[in-house]
This record gives C-alpha cells, sequence and structure tokens, in this order.
C-alpha cells in the first residue's frame, strides 16, 4: 500500500475517516444561529440615509436605513417592534456584506 | 499579364491580413508570453490541414468614427482542420486587433463556423482571447453574442464543443464557454470573469487583481468552471489533441478505437485498497489498474477532489470512469463532487461513451454549510444523470456504500447493467458506528459498561452487514468478484452490451434540477 501524506480526519456519522482535508472544508465558517437584535447589511454598499436615532421607538416595518447598492435605493426595514440601541454607521460610510449596521433592545 | 497580376494581388492582399492588428500589436503579444491567433491554430491541428474561412470579412460599423477604421478579418481567424486526422471547427480570436473585441461581423464568422460544425457533425474549437464587447457597434455587439449562446446550446450534445481561454474572456464572453463542453485554461494567462476588478472596486469597495479574481488556478480549483489547467499554451495544445483522441466526433459516432493494451505491472489492483474502510488510497491507482497502458486522462483533477472523472479505454474502447476519491475528503459526495459526476455523466450519456463507476463513499457531506448551498439539489443531479443514462452503465463497489450514496453512485436501482462488488464491500444503510449507535441506543445507554456494548455491537452490524453478501443475496449485485479479476469483467461486460439499447418514455426534455 501506498503512504500518502497530510492526511486528516474526517467525523462521517461516527466513522473516523483519514484523508486529506479541502482548504473549502478547513476554512468553512461554523454555523452561528443569526442575532435578531443585530440588522446587518443584506448587500455592500453606501449609507444614504438614517431616518432614525438611539433611542427612537420603532414599529415592525418601519425604514432603519436607506442603503445605496447595485444603483438601487435599498430601504432597510425593521424587523420587530423595539427601542434603537445604537447606530453603528453613519451617513456616507461605505459598508461590506454582513456588517452590523443598527442594534435595537 | 492580367491573370499574374491579380494572383499578386490576392498575395498582397492576404500578406496584409495575415499580419493582425500589426507587428508592434504582435509584439506586445508575444509579450504576455501569448501567441498571436493564427499561430495558435497552426499550433494546434495537424500540419498543413488548416483552412482559413472570411479572412476578408470587414465590419461596416458607422459611429464614433469607426468608418475610418478598419479592422483585419475584424478581430477573428477561423477555418477547419483537422486534429490527428478528426475533422475540426475553429475559431481564434485575434487580440491584437481591437484587442480581440466582438463586434457583429466577428460575431457572424464564429456563428458562421459554429453552424458548419454543427452540420458537418465535426468538434468545435474555440480560442477566446478577447477585451469584450466592441462598444463602438454598442447592442450589435451583444446581439453578436447573443447569436453565439443560442449555436452553443443547440449544439450542446450534438458535438463536442471546446473552449481555450488564452487572454481574458470577460462579461457576457465568459457564457460561450461556460455553455461548451470542456474549457482549457493556462496559468498567468486565462482571465474568466462577469464583472472586473475595477467594477468590483466600485462597487463593494474590495481590491482584488485579474488573478486572484479570475485566474487559470482559480476556475482550475475554486468555481470548477475549467476543466483542464495548464502551464504553458503548448501544454494546454497538447491537452487538447489527447482529449480530441478520447471522444466521438458528433453524438452520431463512437470515438475512436485505439490498439488495446494490458495495464502496467506497477499497478497491482490487489495491493491498492487497504481493507479498513476508514484508511485512504488514491482510487486513479484502481483506474489505471484496468485501463489500457494504464493511461487515464483525468478531467477537473484540481476540482472537487473528493470525486475522480475522466476519460482511459478498455480493449482500446473510450470509457468514462467517475469514482469516489477516498483520499479527498473521505470520498464524501458534496455540492461540487456531485456537480462535476453529474455533467461528466451527461457528457458520457450524450456521446456515447460506456460509464464505469468505482464507488467507496461514506455518503454525504453533513453540515450547514452544505445544506445551505443546496446539497440536495445538487445531490439529485447525481441521481437525475444516472437515471437518465442509456448508455452501457458498469459499477464496481470496491468498498464502503453507505445510504444514500449507494443510491446515487449508479446503483442496480438507478438502471446500472451490471453491479459487481470486492469482497471488501459493505453495502449497507450507514456506517457501522452510525448504525449501531441508533439500532442499540437503548442498549447501549441502560448498558452498565457503554462504551464496551457499544463496540460490540458495533462488531455484530459489521459482522452481519457490513459486508457484499446482503445486497447480493436480493439480486442488487450482480457479481462478487475478487479484484484481480476486475478488468476481465469489466471488458466482458462492455463487450457485450456494445448492441445495449433502451427505450425511455417519449418527452421534449426532462428538467433536470440544475
Amino acid at each position: 500500500m501506498k503512504k500518502f501524506e497530510n492526511l486528516g480526519t474526517l467525523n462521517i456519522n461516527a466513522n473516523l475517516y483519514k484523508t486529506r482535508l479541502s482548504s473549502k472544508y478547513i476554512n468553512r465558517q461554523p454555523y452561528k444561529s443569526a442575532n435578531p437584535r443585530l440588522v446587518l447589511s443584506f448587500i455592500p454598499g453606501t449609507i444614504l440615509d438614517i431616518p432614525v436615532e438611539p433611542g427612537q421607538i420603532v414599529r415592525k416595518g418601519e425604514i432603519l436605513m436607506i442603503l445605496d447598492a447595485m444603483k438601487m435605493q435599498n430601504q432597510i426595514k425593521c424587523m420587530m417592534d423595539g427601542i434603537v440601541k445604537n447606530v453603528l454607521v453613519k451617513k456616507g460610510d461605505r459598508v461590506s456584506k454582513g456588517i452590523v449596521l443598527l442594534e435595537m433592545e | 499579364m492580367e491573370f499574374n497580376k491579380k494572383i499578386e494581388e490576392l498575395h498582397e492582399r492576404r500578406q496584409k491580413l495575415l499580419l493582425g492588428g500589426g507587428e508592434q500589436a504582435i509584439e506586445k503579444q508575444k509579450a504576455l508570453g501569448k501567441r498571436t491567433a493564427r499561430e495558435r491554430i497552426m499550433s494546434l491541428l495537424d500540419e498543413d490541414s488548416f483552412n482559413e474561412y472570411d479572412m476578408f470579412v470587414e465590419h461596416d460599423a458607422r459611429d464614433f468614427d469607426m468608418d475610418k477604421k478598419t479592422l483585419p478579418s475584424d478581430g477573428v481567424v477561423i477555418g477547419t482542420g483537422t486534429v490527428y486526422g478528426a475533422p475540426v471547427a475553429i475559431f481564434a480570436q485575434d487580440f491584437t486587433v481591437a484587442g480581440g473585441s466582438l463586434g457583429l461581423m466577428h460575431s457572424r464568422k464564429i456563428t458562421k463556423i459554429i453552424d458548419h460544425a454543427l452540420k458537418m457533425r465535426m468538434p468545435l474549437i474555440g480560442i477566446n482571447d478577447s477585451g469584450g464587447a466592441r462598444i463602438q457597434e454598442g447592442v450589435n455587439s451583444l446581439a453578436g453574442y447573443g447569436e453565439i449562446f443560442f449555436r452553443n446550446t443547440l449544439s450542446s450534445g450534438v458535438i463536442p464543443q471546446i473552449s481555450v481561454i488564452l487572454g481574458p474572456c470577460a462579461g457576457g464572453a465568459v457564457y460561450s464557454p461556460a455553455l461548451t463542453d470542456f474549457v482549457f485554461v493556462v496559468d498567468n494567462i486565462s482571465k474568466m470573469f462577469i464583472t472586473g476588478p475595477e467594477v468590483i472596486k466600485t462597487v463593494l469597495g474590495e481590491e482584488i487583481s485579474m488573478e486572484e479574481l479570475g485566474g487559470a488556478r482559480i476556475h482550475s480549483e475554486i468555481s470548477g468552471n475549467a476543466h483542464f489547467f495548464a502551464e504553458s499554451e503548448d501544454e494546454c495544445f497538447e491537452q487538447i489533441k489527447r482529449l480530441i483522441t478520447f471522444i466521438p466526433w458528433s453524438n452520431e459516432r463512437k470515438a475512436r478505437p485505439f490498439d488495446p493494451g494490458e495495464p502496467k505491472e506497477e499497478y497491482d489492483i490487489e495491493k491498492i485498497v487497504p481493507e479498513d474502510p476508514t484508511l485512504p488510497y488514491d482510487v486513479r491507482d484502481v483506474i489505471r489498474a484496468v485501463v489500457d497502458n494504464s493511461d487515464f486522462f483525468e478531467i477537473m483533477e484540481h476540482y472537487a477532489r473528493n470525486i475522480v472523472i475522466g476519460f482511459g479505454r478498455i480493449n482500446g474502447q473510450t470509457i468514462g470512469f467517475v469514482a469516489n476519491q477516498p483520499l479527498e475528503m473521505a470520498g464524501v459526495l458534496d455540492v461540487d463532487s456531485s456537480d462535476k459526476a453529474a455533467r461528466f455523466i451527461r457528457y458520457c450519456d450524450a456521446f456515447n461513451i460506456p460509464i464505469i463507476t468505482f464507488v467507496d463513499l461514506p455518503g454525504y457531506m453533513p453540515g450547514a454549510d452544505q445544506e445551505y448551498a443546496g446539497v440536495i439539489r445538487h445531490g439529485a443531479k447525481v441521481l437525475y444523470a444516472y437515471s437518465e443514462a442509456t448508455v452501457p452503465k458498469i459499477t464496481v463497489i470496491l468498498r464502503k456504500a453507505y445510504g444514500g450514496g449507494y443510491i446515487a453512485m449508479g446503483s442496480r436501482h438507478l438502471r446500472a447493467d451490471f453491479v459487481f462488488a470486492w469482497p471488501t464491500a459493505e453495502i449497507a444503510v450507514m456506517g457501522p458506528e452510525g448504525a449501531a449507535n441508533i439500532i442499540f441506543r437503548k442498549e447501549i445507554m441502560l448498558s452498565d459498561d457503554p462504551d464496551e456494548t457499544r463496540k460490540k455491537k458495533v462488531e455484530e452490524y459489521k459482522e452481519k452487514f457490513a459486508n457484499p453478501y446482503v445486497a447480493a443475496s436480493r439480486g442488487y449485485i450482480d457479481a462478487v468478484i475478487e479484484p484481480g479479476e476486475t478488468r476481465k469483467f469489466l471488458l466482458h461486460s462492455i463487450t457485450v452490451s456494445e448492441n445495449k439499447s433502451i427505450q425511455m418514455p417519449e418527452k421534449k426534455h426532462g428538467v433536470p434540477p440544475f
């Protein structure tokens, strides 16, 4: 039998296999459940407007931010009734995808 | 004499056009390590076999001072020729002429040669080296792309279509290669992307080089857009020629037979696969141990390496091989490997190439990332492709064939013609550890020594089910064979399925889980 190098262990249904691990597997992002209090950018773009401020009471469906991306002014709406705790970006900021824009409580 | 003068004029006209964009532009092309369009065609085709057409074609664009510009052959060279005697239609974009940009007449030349290839039932080779749409020609240029994509689609499954990326190929231009069967890329020369680094910087604020975004390595290892990676244009042309020897001219033919040859002795099939199903080996060695001259031509070598696909010959006849690779990610089926295998199976089926499958997999890859990426619909492609294929399908189960993976990998239930298993095969609903944990959960939990009980139960399960005989007793396996008998059985199966004929239900086309 040949000898192989760079072997790791992969667990598939409780069986442990000696095998090479792909870089995609090694670099994969472990799953984290979403925090409903955090409002994230769903697309990279520029913050055009923030019609709310910290401490403000907002209702579900209210516009929290306008994110300009891909030639569209995207409305970021509130997913729950609550209070704006913190606004982490300001007008004109360029944000990448998945950045926390605003915190609710 | 008048006649001689006319010949002279022809020579002059040709000479001028053969220079393409002129000496300066050619020098620039060479400095990038690239050949000119015509040189590329000559390197690829058999000597003196190229007939060029449409050399004198000119554009008739008027806007933006285009009426004052002549573009020799409108930036693309087309014609027909042969590769090892096989007829091919070919086009090569000429980067020295307006950056190989695609205008209406340029596209008409390409569609003309695709139409030829389709009509004459011969392979099409497209060499892409173009800055993209000729902006001055506006929507006409877009129309040109559309006409090409349409013909690529029409020709799909009728004639083999090969794309060679030897320069930039960006924006809409990438979709012609994407629609073809095989894409060849060369390190540092090929660049493919939908949106380039500049747009990405403006829109997303991210800095990335062309090479990191869409270089040859990226498409060979990460995106899976390319099938063959080469270090140089020369190596690339050798790969293309080799591919042509394995495939038929069209779906109405079979690949040309070669003289049969025995596998090399260094590939001893008895000594490749460890008995312990958790230990790795290189499944390509098993393929080399059964194919003529141990000559295996791997496709997509660097992408989704947990499955191996490629061509080899048995008794001189081209065979498509699909094999789980225990050496990489234990050979699991996942999103990428399913995609890779399914498309290859459909290629083989379209072009009358029998499929041999070697099975050794622990199942599908678990994880939220896989589920989110759609391992259900991508995995379904494998089931679809095997079920739909009507070429001879022969499957050999080497070791593990667990759960859904067993069904997917060319099982009897998807109408494999012959299914063989080695005595080391374990055909079961899941691996022994997992199965014992479920079936004997209570017993293990209530035991004084759960670990010991679990071990015992796993052994019990292995004893009873981790073998090929349960499946063989149901007729799901046709024969349990010794590893050393594999080539003999494969050769026989291929021979007797020569006249395989199947009636599929009549339909316009299926709706595969694309």
